[in-house]
């Protein structure tokens, strides 16, 4: 069975050869809080949070929080400025990283209760003060605003 | 990156009341920050919810995850789910890896980008909270 692929060191790795000294440190902690659901999942609103991008962007661009619409979603987001896997696959399908279409499903099934309006997109931050005390209390405001119970977060 | 980013962010949602499941493919990097509901696929950076384009893989991906709002009783729930990339696992040596070759040139990649982003923050281009 082959192991999952070890990203931290991997990236610590490559960062060393161009040069930066500092190890980057990733976040830790060793436990984690735990909301109960507030209603059954067939009742639930539910929130989706990507860090893909509505736009397309540079690098070096500032980010900031983004929303989409989830009834009338755009073809496709932007991330060529991210780290994924360019490698071994590409994100032409915005199923593969923007899970709509089952979710509706789950929804019309009566899995879930509904689909929250919007999709949110969440920078990918080197800082994490930045994450912490900027982009999450922000997606927070925007979950509530829309009435989400519960999020589901897909990082790419 | 994005993986640290959406775990700190699903773990400030959890302390304000909303319950989150994380559905990705860096597993190190959401154990090590530790979230609450971890849907796991092993597959290349980039397609956490199931190969392009194969809405049914999509769809079983997508509603186990869901199910973990049912099933998890309390934090570090990982669920590892049972998909493969591919009959070859090639794809998990190309991430990030480095050739003995390109070790100067990442070095050179490294000059650029420090001086690129000295010039930004000069410029004043830097995010505004």
């Amino acid at each position: 069975m082959n192991q999952p692929v070890a990203y931290m060191e991997r990236t610590r790795r490559y960062y060393e050869a161009q040069g930066f000294e500092k190890p980057y440190r990733w976040a830790h902690h060793e436990s984690a809080p735990f909301a109960r659901l507030p209603k059954p999942l067939a009742e639930c609103t539910l929130a989706v949070v990507t860090t893909a991008a509505t736009y397309d962007r540079e690098e070096s661009d500032p980010r900031y929080v983004d929303s989409g619409s989830t009834i009338e979603p755009p073809p496709r987001l932007f991330a060529d400025d991210l780290s994924w896997d360019k490698k071994a696959t590409h994100l032409n399908d915005r199923g593969s990283y923007l899970p709509l279409e089952p979710l509706r499903e789950m929804v019309e099934q009566s899995q879930l209760g509904a689909l929250a309006q919007r999709f949110h997109c969440l920078p990918t931050e080197y800082s994490q003060r930045r994450t912490r005390e900027a982009d999450a209390p922000e997606v927070l405001k925007r979950c509530r605003e829309d009435g989400a119970d519960i999020a589901l977060l897909v990082p790419l | 990156m994005c993986h640290q980013s959406v775990s700190l962010t699903a773990r400030h949602l959890e302390e304000n009341g909303i319950p989150t499941v994380v559905l990705g493919s860096a597993l190190d990097i959401v154990e090590h920050c530790s979230v609450p509901r971890f849907a796991f696929v092993d597959f290349p950076l980039g397609n956490p919810c199931g190969k392009p384009y194969d809405l049914a893989m999509q769809r079983e991906i997508v509603a186990a995850a869901v199910g973990l709002f049912d099933s998890a009783t309390g934090f570090g729930n990982t669920l590892r789910l049972p998909y493969r990339w591919s009959t070859d696992e090639s794809w998990r040596d190309g991430y990030m890896t480095i050739g003995a070759d390109e070790i100067a040139e990442l070095h050179r990649r490294g000059e650029e980008r420090r001086a690129h982003r000295q010039a930004l923050r000069d410029a004043g281009r830097v995010r505004v909270e």
